[in-house]
């Protein structure tokens, strides 16, 4: 392999309001490299490829492109300099031609050479092994192949530098097995490649070298050979340093016996989660573990019918029901939290009110809306008890903090006292001082016999606050752990072993 | 201070259109007192304003299920028009058929007109909400063929809603003509009264059900709507059978004000000034959080907007080309560059005061004048003065 470094990075940095994204990180890619670039949700990847292909501007720190000193001030630049990028949303058209595809925006002339394009393209297309002709419509093909065309269209006019951002997350195996033969093509002609994923799978199959990020800082760059999957696991979750109150777990409920107040069999969904079984008993704390995009929120999804629930069985407190909508799964007492605090949580013009109201509200139903007094004492009542920091009950909630926002959807479902609630990473995004508060609430509410799951991508906060963690890798559940004597070792090991079987 | 808070921030969006129902009323006023004469002619209440009053029923009624169907589906019914004709239509045909026009055939008829604009409804909610259809594609389907339809409905004739009706009664004056302008002995015209029962209607409906709440969750963030319960689907489904209904009533009033069946022009126009209604009353037209207060206050503007200029004699001819540039002129005033811009002025200006009056110490005098509330776009103060 050569050594010969196209880029070279030295403490960059990069603060947006409020957040520092990179602190003093340095990137090297060297000719002829699969580089993966790992790190959970909010490490700094995405950051640190937009500062290299010029979308951001960095605030400190040296690039050296070919033992040139660059700066890109857009992202054309970048491209005009041989660095191609493909983002996991295919951004192109799929009501053109593939050729025209490959080439819009290109020229540099005002009219179109459409035989020129379409041989050119056709030369590319052949030489990279894509199956798709120039002047089939792209929608025609499939995902794979569009973005196969995606990174053909990046690679050409000799391009130094690919960067893939999650290219494989919406390919089937087969297709990424296709995906891969074009790297390693493009990788025996020299070029660099920065691959992003969330597949340890697929990093351990490809790539070359790694480097590990987390909360914008450089943990290091490792030969792939030098590096077990747990190491590489610990290394993305590092240890989180809260000086947080030993919060007290309580003992794993051992009663099988009993009727478990929720339990699936072979449950599935739309978004691609394998059948899974699953079972919660009263008053129990129990969590999805893995890394993102390992299921473990689909999973959730699918309990609630987030997702449309494509099949197997369902059963609360032993009796089967049929939980299609998620408006069915509220009627049985199901509360869940989304991840997606802003997309799919919060109303953001209505008032902290109208959203701690809203679910209990749905459930009583359209006809009988609760009394502006009824539903200010209901927010009264939660306001003091999760301590919201908001002017009144008729601010709007995009106006409070994310932390608060947050307390407010916990709000929502508490308020609906719920036989079961999920959690999907209720202390993203929020300061130390809430995500303890939530913890403490959590253990308090399943010791007054509420069942919970709870998921963070946080180890140590699972740890500390479910008595028994199954463990999720690929969208599979790959293991189970219970007992007090858990340790994060332990997870580590369950996800790294898990797709070995 | 709660509830004067609380007040504050509920009339914070009618500014807007209040300040323009302020200035065309001062223009009335301007050009002559005599618009605000109310007197007796043939028992019934007669002048400008009621006659305002008056005109303007259709465009309310249709104007509320606008802000409805903006607030659930981010876009507009733009069939408007055309449904009610077609409802009419329905009307228009039932009353012919039915001989005797009784007070039972009128209201059979409009609950009959009330279906079709259900129908209606639930066929531009059906490509919105199922098919995922933009609004205003989908309505567009209906503005282009619903002529047609009320044409094969009503005989391609163009009919008289009165002739029948009168001969029947043996009197001159018709059911229908009552409804078109005021029943005997009631002092108000009848479209005056039919919105009125409308609004109240409406305003009882957003009190006894979760409407409100449910249309601006979907309107804002659908997703959220939906894992709290909400089905987008039939939330929108709903807004636009609602404006089915709207579109019923409006045609109801529009043909027996015309006391005829004219299906080509019938509330030609009316979609754009439900919308331009809908966006003055303080409503985004993408979607959300709503007020039917403004957006009623709106329509009514708009009907002031064109008796306004009529008064000034512009001539009909003319006069969609004043009102585009009056609308463009409050757009451009409402729009948030302006606002930022003048925050920023007004806060420039604060500043100014402040530092003449920390340098003057007794110069307070100026400090006293400077307006207190920021929100409060500049072109209204002067108006406000005035007043």
């Amino acid at each position: 392999m050569q050594s010969e470094k196209i880029i070279e990075m030295e403490g960059i940095c990069k603060s947006f309001p409020g957040v520092k994204a990179l602190s003093n990180v340095d990137f090297a890619l060297r000719k002829g490299e699969i580089h993966a670039l790992m790190g959970e949700n909010g490490a700094g990847k995405s950051t640190l490829i937009k500062v290299i292909t010029g979308v951001y501007e960095k605030d400190a720190g040296r690039i050296v492109i070919d033992e040139k000193p660059i700066h890109f001030k857009s992202p054309q630049e970048a491209q005009n300099s041989g660095i191609g990028t493909v983002y996991q949303e295919i951004t192109l058209c799929p009501n053109l031609t593939v050729a025209e595809n490959m080439f819009i925006g290109r020229g540099r002339n005002a009219f179109v050479q459409w035989k020129e394009m379409n041989a050119k393209a056709a030369k590319l297309l052949s030489s990279l092994g894509i199956p798709a002709s120039p002047t089939q419509e792209l929608s025609s093909c499939s995902l794979a192949v569009q973005q196969m065309i995606a990174i053909a269209r990046a690679v050409d006019m000799d391009c130094k530098v690919l960067i893939l951002d999650e290219p494989t997350s919406s390919l089937d195996e087969d297709e990424v097995k296709k995906l891969f033969e074009l790297m390693r093509e493009l990788k025996a002609r020299g070029v660099g490649i920065i691959f992003i994923t969330h597949f340890i799978d697929q990093v351990y199959e490809i790539s070359d070298r790694i480097t590990v990020l987390r909360n914008g800082e450089l943990i290091g760059e490792y030969a792939v050979s030098e590096l077990p999957q747990i190491e590489l696991i610990a290394k993305m979750m590092g240890k989180t340093l809260d000086d947080v109150t030993k919060i007290r777990k309580h003992e794993p409920v051992t009663s099988k016996a009993s009727i478990p107040v929720f339990e699936s069999k072979a449950l599935s969904s739309a978004a691609g989660v394998r059948p899974f079984n699953f079972t919660i008993q009263k008053g129990e704390v129990n969590g999805f573990a893995g890394l993102l995009g390992s299921g473990r929120s689909e999973s959730a999804r699918a309990i609630f019918a987030a997702d449309k629930v494509t099949g197997g069985e369902v059963k609360i407190k032993g009796k089967r029901v049929k939980i299609k909508t998620p408006l069915h799964a509220m009627k049985q007492g199901i509360g869940y939290l989304p991840e997606d605090r802003k997309g799919d949580g919060i109303i953001d013009e209505l008032s902290v009110r109208d959203n701690i109201i809203l679910a209990l509200q749905v459930m009583k139903g359209f006809f009988k809306p609760f009394s502006r007094k009824q539903a200010e004492c209901f927010s009264d009542e939660f306001i003091k008890s999760l301590k919201i920091k908001t002017p009144s009950v008729n601010t709007p909630i995009s106006s409070l903090s994310g932390g608060n926002q947050q307390k407010v959807i916990l709000a929502r479902w508490l308020l609906t006292n719920p036989g079961y609630l999920i959690l999907d990473e209720p202390t993203r995004g929020i300061d130390v001082g809430t995500k303890v508060e939530i913890q403490k609430l959590v253990i308090k509410l399943a010791e007054g016999g509420m069942s919970l799951t709870f998921i963070s991508s946080e180890i140590d906060e699972m740890l500390r606050t479910c008595s028994r963690l199954i463990v999720m890798k690929d969208r599979e559940i790959v293991g189970e752990l219970a007992g007090m004597n858990v340790t994060e070792h332990d997870v580590m090991h369950a996800i790294a072993q898990g797709g070995e079987r | 201070m709660i509830n004067m808070q609380r007040l504050k921030q509920q009339i914070s969006h009618l500014i807007l259109p209040l300040s323009v129902l302020v200035i065309l009323l001062v223009i009335n006023l301007i050009k002559g007192p005599e618009y605000f004469s109310i007197t007796m002619t043939n028992g019934a209440f007669y002048g400008p304003i009621p006659l305002l009053l008056d005109h303007a029923s259709e465009l309310v009624i249709l104007t509320i299920g606008m802000a409805l169907v903006t607030a659930a589906s981010r876009g507009q019914d733009i069939s408007i028009g055309v449904g009610a004709t077609i409802t009419s239509a329905v009307f228009v045909l039932f009353v012919l058929n039915a001989g005797e026009a009784s007070l039972l055939t009128i209201v059979a008829g409009f609950l009959i007109s009330c279906v079709a604009g259900l129908v209606i409804g639930a066929f531009n909610g059906t490509l919105v909400s199922v098919f995922k259809v933009q609004p205003m594609i989908a309505t567009l389907i209906l503005l282009m063929g619903g002529r047609s339809i009320a044409f094969l409905i009503d005989g391609k004739l163009s009919p008289l809603l009165d002739n029948p009706i009168s001969k029947q009664i043996g009197t001159s004056i018709t059911i229908s003509d009552q409804i078109g302008t005021e029943i005997f002995n009631v002092p108000i015209s009848t479209p005056i009264i039919l919105t009125a029962v409308f609004i109240a209607i409406t305003a009882l409906v957003l009190k006894t059900t979760n409407l409100r709440l449910y249309v601006e969750s979907v309107g804002i963030n659908p997703s959220a709507a939906r894992l709290n319960g909400i089905s987008p689907k039939k939330i929108i489904f709903l807004t636009f059978l609602i404006m089915g209904v709207c579109t019923a009533v409006a045609g109801f009033i529009a043909v027996n004000k015309a006391a005829r069946h004219d299906s080509s022009n019938l509330l030609k126009f009316i979609m754009m000034d439900a919308i331009l209604a809908v966006a003055i009353g303080g409503n985004s037209l993408s979607g959300g959080k709503f007020s039917l207060t403004g957006a009623i206050i709106g329509a009514y503007t708009i009907e002031m907007l064109s008796q306004t200029l009529l008064r000034l004699d512009v001539g009909t001819e003319t006069l969609r080309a004043f009102k585009a540039v009056f609308i463009i002129i409050l757009m451009v005033v409402a729009s948030p560059v302006v606002r930022d811009y003048a925050g920023k002025i007004l806060q420039f200006a604060r500043q100014i005061l402040q530092k003449v009056r920390t340098r003057g110490g007794g110069g307070a005098e100026g400090g006293t004048g400077a307006p207190d509330d920021t929100d409060v776009a500049g072109p209204d103060i002067p108006v406000k003065k005035e007043e």
